[in-house]
């Protein structure tokens, strides 16, 4: 099968990072749970801010910010689940 | 001649040199953290170094019968503040390693709770780095990272690592929990080693 470059993700993604990331769903590699990323732990601190799975408490994402950049990481969690927004379109 | 340009620099007073480039003085000891604080007893506490021919193992009793120094150092957080003088006492990594033999360059530290910090092994030893169990004074509080943490002041704090509860020996340097997810993989407060 033919690929094509990453500008092909504009479309796909512009929807998918619209979406309330509190209400996304995703399960803990850790202990398997599914749950609304909102039941999470957060650790927030001037270093950065870590999610833990409300269940088993192992990472599921991390969040650091510096001046002028950012930078998100899903260590510990499988797919994310989203309600789509544009299903009647 | 400084005395000459002084008055010229419209400067109120002079900056610090114990304060690397883009850190600010505190008074207190801010608390960061990646996670909540592990309840670890000193009965149950035990600290390993694994090497790639087997392992050395301390408990709490074995720690405190090997040379302890006393260590007043300055350091450096990311988030940029500094605290000038702090008062430790600790084993030295050098005293830990004179049991210990390995042909590995890096070091990972691994902590109670699931914390990993990278740093390179020559960077440990040399009078460098201390496993900490008292600050102030005082036993440290958990909240610091008792009872005890690794010490390696001439690096961002975040490489000093609370909880600690052992090393393990590596033959490449591999990234730790806060360098896997922006932060340098070095960390010297000097160069301003903050991020990638």
């Amino acid at each position: 099968m033919e690929h094509v470059d990453g500008n092909a993700l504009a479309g796909p993604l512009a929807e998918f990072f619209s979406f309330d990331v509190t209400m996304a769903v995703a399960k803990c590699e850790g202990c398997g749970s599914i749950a609304e990323l909102a039941r999470a732990m957060v650790y927030a601190s001037d270093a950065g801010t870590v999610v833990r799975c409300g269940s088993c408490g192992q990472v599921l994402m991390t969040l650091v910010e510096s001046e002028d950049r950012a930078w998100i990481r899903f260590t510990g969690m499988g797919a994310i689940e989203v309600a789509r927004t544009s299903a009647a379109g | 001649m400084s005395f000459i340009t002084r008055g010229f620099s419209g400067r109120s007073r002079e900056r610090d040199e114990r304060l690397p480039p883009g850190q600010t003085l505190v008074h207190d000891f801010p608390v960061l953290s990646a996670g909540p604080t592990p309840d670890i007893d000193t009965a149950d506490w035990e600290f390993t170094i694994r090497t790639e021919s087997g392992s050395q193992s301390w408990n709490w009793d074995e720690f405190m019968a090997l040379e302890i120094d006393e260590v007043s150092t300055d350091i450096h957080c990311v988030t940029h503040w500094s605290k000038l003088g702090t008062s430790w006492r600790g084993v030295s990594i050098d005293t830990l390693f004179e049991h210990v033999e390995t042909g590995y360059d890096y070091v990972m530290a691994h902590s109670y709770g699931g914390y990993t910090t990278n740093v390179p092994l020559d960077e440990l030893r040399g009078g460098k780095a201390w496993v900490a169990f008292e600050f102030d004074g005082e036993p440290l509080e958990p909240e610091h990272g008792g009872p005890a943490r690794l010490l390696v002041p001439h690096l961002y704090f975040w490489k000093s690592a609370k909880w600690v509860r052992g090393l393990e020996m590596m033959p490449t340097d591999e990234p730790g929990f806060w360098e896997q997810n922006g932060y340098h993989l070095h960390g010297d407060p000097w160069k301003e080693e903050r991020y990638w």
